[in-house]
């Protein structure tokens, strides 16, 4: 027995070592069945805005692979292929074999981070910005302040910004019309009573980009709630979803956003958790999944996970209110990648849209990816326009005045596509809408 | 490994961004849509025609080999670069250059994606035919080198019956075009052809004119289950002889239907020997109702259990749902696969079916046969792992076995997917000693420095002492 033990133990070490050797991360069985057909470079952005197959799941997979058969090393530019996946997923739907290679990248990130270690800037923005709420808030007061002083405005005015390099310029665009200058947290009340006939009793997971840039967003969605007969609690003190950790290979930080935000929003006891975020909602589904190993939390987190819906899942699953007025406008719709895909939530938006008495147009390719994928712009600043530009190509064949989409990151992305093209639209999340049509009755 | 010196030509020719040597870039174009694998030195994406010319020129003047590519889902591993060299990506030429409507042909680069130009003559109620299962992920240069055939040939024809003119990047980098627009042309050689399934060995094609048809305005499906796969053969030869040619006539057979029904559970009959997947398709839908109705007729009095004809579109998509399964199914079934695509006469399917199930048997590996039933054209894939190094010698052994079916029976190799580097070692058994010559000569006058493809489809022509591809 001991003998053929380290027989064994002879022929691992003949193997070549792999990559992340040691540390948790992809692994064969997640590699082996993919019989190279090529299917998901017919719906991956990067691969159709490159052409280059190293932009491509199939690529990335072939990559992965070969890390873990030690034959490639976990090197700057082999880093680069697994950050520049959008994770938009629609490679995970259309592989026939079932290989998810969105989810691998994600997954490779966590190996690399474990194995190599980041560059000094990263731990700072993952474990101490984007996990405190009042961090980020203070970082982005400047920028708010620049556009409330009218510098923004003057800037543009004198065509100021024209002098910036194209990525800070777009960079710029980029940035909504009315950035609060103190935090949206601080300005919400805690509690807001329903309207009418109380039909459930919930509360509002604050998002961070909501928070710091999409106070309108925000707003709409508690008032849309209450208009549907919710009384609606805000807790202030609920932090970042994680997924941005996760996208950058922090699963451990992630992991404890996760419990710190079941703590929190368990004790409400209310019947559900409503989030406007697509990207926070398909993370606080996936907290059971985090944190499965978790002896302490893995079930707390299946009846956590079980509580969250989008606000269009859940006010199409309670039946929409019909407004007395009605949004006059011609409108279409961009799926965000975390709700058509993550959450399979595709109808239940263009549905509000509806209720709020739109004229609804329907945009070829709807579901595909804008570019955005959290901070794309920044880091792969080429690739993620490109993607955008063909995005834009269908938006503007719709000829629609207004654009919505239930993702703050998508929504600030499309922004800048609609001043890129100079387009007389603007964007919205979908909660605006049907909050305008309620308003009108009054 | 190329040198410096070469490397700075070939990005002054087609752009730095555009010429890759990493690692992983060099990895990412190592394989096609088979498990074959091998890196090449370089990575070349050029974006025009002249950029082809005078990267061959350079490639011709310091003897590189040169592996054209456009999409790599082949499955004989023609596009792998077995002896390294340069990948030339040919997927950035991508444009369709011209929809003639009154001509009816299309003038298109050879990177432009099959169902894009599809998709784009569709919608000037043009049609293009050729559908092979990788249309939404392979290129026309591609379908044409490697001569590309799909479910709808059997009335509509593989894809060298659309090609009527090409341009083609000669080894030495001299740009020949070949054919037009006119449909009738004996002026010289019919060189197009030549270049139709060369497999990138004799070429690099880089623009096409395609020939088009009106879009047929209906279809209708029938799917018929035969207990006794003799009957389902029989059915094929009933319709054929009535005068009826269906556009598709798709064919599982058990081991396929289990394999489908185990992974997707569509709930598709265990007890039977093969199902028939039936399309009919014209102008007049009175006419195309008529003829699938005379199918389903023929089906049950040939033997058919059960007859299903689909009413609308979506009866349809319901009714393919089990063809498309099978692919995915059998990758879940074993993580690796080689796909054979024997091709026999019609009337040898039984006996072909037969004995493949036999070699199954003798070299205990599983064998899925599926295939185009109206053509004679067979998939039998073949299941495995290929880390394991017993069941690897099973697969060669009985891959040699279905090959030898095929030439029994009146046969050959390959239907369409070409001979790439897998099939290279059974060609001379297939074709004999003076077409092998033949292409050898032809070889040489084209590449007389043997740097196009190397190793592929004609032997004899594997740089060094390695021939073939090392399973």
């Amino acid at each position: 027995m001991i003998e053929e033990l380290e027989s064994i133990d002879e022929d691992m070490e003949n193997e070549p070592r792999s990559a992340w050797e040691g540390v948790e991360g992809p692994t064969r069985e997640d590699v082996n069945y993919c019989i190279r057909c090529g299917l998901c470079l017919s719906v991956c952005p990067t691969y159709q805005a490159s052409l280059r197959e190293t932009e491509s799941p199939r690529g990335r997979v072939a990559l992965v692979a070969k890390a873990i058969e030690g034959e490639l090393d976990l090197t700057t530019n082999f880093k680069d292929h697994m950050y520049r996946c959008l994770d938009c997923m629609a490679c995970n739907e259309i592989c026939p074999v079932g290989i998810k290679p969105a989810d691998l990248c994600l997954n490779a990130r966590y190996a690399i981070h474990q194995a190599v270690g980041e560059p000094p800037f990263k731990p700072i923005l993952f474990r101490g910005v984007f996990p405190r709420t009042g961090v980020l808030e203070s970082i982005t007061k400047p920028v708010a302040w620049y556009e409330r002083s009218g510098l923004r405005k003057a800037a543009n005015a004198v065509g100021a910004t024209r002098v910036l390099p194209s990525q800070l310029r777009d960079m710029e665009r980029m940035l909504p019309n009315h950035l609060p200058l103190r935090g949206t947290r601080h300005q919400l009340s805690d509690v807001v009573a329903a309207t009418g006939e109380r039909r459930a009793h919930v509360a509002y997971f604050l998002g961070c980009v909501q928070g710091v840039m999409m106070a309108d967003g925000c707003k709409a969605t508690i008032e849309i709630l209450a208009e549907n007969g919710c009384d609606v609690v805000i807790p202030s003190n609920v932090k970042c979803c994680g997924m941005p950790m996760v996208g950058y290979g922090y699963q451990e930080t992630a992991r404890e956003m996760a419990r710190h935000n079941i703590d929190v929003l368990m004790e409400l006891n209310v019947e559900a958790i409503i989030t406007d975020c697509a990207t926070c909602g398909s993370s606080l589904k996936e907290y059971c999944h985090w944190l499965a190993d978790d002896p302490v939390y893995a079930e707390r987190a299946e009846t956590f996970a079980a509580k969250v819906r989008d606000i269009s899942e859940f006010l199409v699953e309670i039946g929409i209110r019909p407004p007395q007025g009605a949004v006059e406008a011609r409108v279409t719709y961009h799926d965000p990648c975390h709700l058509c895909r993550a959450q399979n939530i595709r109808q239940q938006p263009r549905e509000m849209l509806r209720a709020a008495g739109v004229e609804f147009v329907e945009m070829v390719g709807a579901d595909t990816c804008c570019g955005s994928a959290g901070t794309q712009l920044i880091t792969h600043y080429h690739t993620s326009v490109q993607v955008l530009e063909s995005k834009m190509d269908k938006v503007a064949a719709t000829e629609a005045e207004i654009v919505a989409s239930g993702c703050p990151g998508c929504q600030m992305q499309l922004s800048l596509g609609v001043k890129r093209r100079g387009l007389p639209a603007r964007v919205v999340h979908p909660s605006q809408l049907l909050a305008q049509a309620y308003r009108k009755k009054k | 490994m190329i040198d410096q010196r070469i490397l700075k030509e070939l990005r002054g020719i087609v752009g730095k961004q555009h010429v890759l040597t990493a690692p992983e870039d060099l990895v990412a174009y190592s394989y096609d849509g088979t498990f074959a694998e091998h890196r090449p030195d370089i990575v070349v994406r050029p974006d025009s025609t002249e950029q082809v010319s005078k990267v061959m020129k350079v490639a011709s003047r310091e003897a590189i080999t040169v592996v054209p590519r456009g999409m790599a889902s082949g499955l004989a591993a023609a596009s792998v670069p077995i002896h390294g060299g340069m990948a030339l990506d040919t997927c950035r030429m991508n444009r369709i250059l011209e929809i003639d409507e009154v001509n009816f042909a299309v003038t298109a680069e050879a990177g432009v994606i099959t169902q894009t130009l599809a998709d784009t003559v569709t919608k000037k109620g043009l049609f293009y035919p050729p559908d092979p299962s990788s249309i939404k992920q392979s290129t026309l240069g591609g379908n044409a080198a490697c001569n590309a055939g799909g479910p709808r040939c059997l009335k509509y024809g593989v894809t060298s019956d659309y090609v009527r003119g090409m341009t083609v990047v000669l080894a030495d980098g001299r740009v020949l075009k070949t054919g037009g627009k006119a449909i009738k042309n004996v002026t010289g050689y019919n060189l197009t052809q030549l270049f139709v399934g060369s497999e990138g060995t004799l070429g690099v094609i880089t623009e096409l004119i395609l020939k088009l048809l009106p879009l047929p305005k209906v279809a209708r499906t029938a799917k018929a289950v035969f207990p006794k796969l003799a009957d389902a053969s029989r059915c094929v030869n009933a319709i054929l002889a009535v005068g009826i040619t269906p556009a598709t006539i798709e064919l599982m057979d058990e081991t396929t239907i289990a394999t489908i029904e185990e992974a997707m559970h569509l709930s598709l009959p265990l007890d039977v020997e093969a199902i028939l997947i039936i399309e009919s398709d014209g102008m007049d839908e009175e006419a195309v109702v008529q003829e699938i109705e005379t199918i389903a007729d023929i089906c049950r009095k040939t033997g058919a259990r059960d007859v299903d004809v689909a009413r609308n579109e979506k009866e349809r998509t319901a009714l393919w749902a089990a063809r498309r399964a099978i692919s995915p199914s059998l990758a879940r079934r074993a993580p690796n696969k080689l796909g054979e695509d024997i091709s026999v006469p019609r009337s040898a399917i039984p006996q072909a079916v037969a004995a493949i199930k036999e070699i199954s048997r003798k070299h205990d590996i599983p064998i899925a046969i599926f295939g185009h039933a109206g053509d004679g054209n067979l998939h039998p894939n073949i299941l495995f792992d290929k880390r394991d190094p017993v069941q690897m010698e099973k697969v060669k052994r009985a891959a040699s076995d279905i090959f030898g079916v095929a030439l029994r029976l009146g046969g050959t190799l390959s239907g369409e997917h070409g001979v790439g580097s897998f099939k290279l070692p059974f060609l001379e058994t297939d074709v004999g000693p003076i077409f092998v010559d033949v292409m050898t000569n032809i070889k040489k006058a084209l590449d007389p420095k043997n740097i196009l493809n190397p190793g592929k489809v004609v032997p004899g022509t594997a740089p060094g002492s390695k021939e073939l591809l090392d399973w």
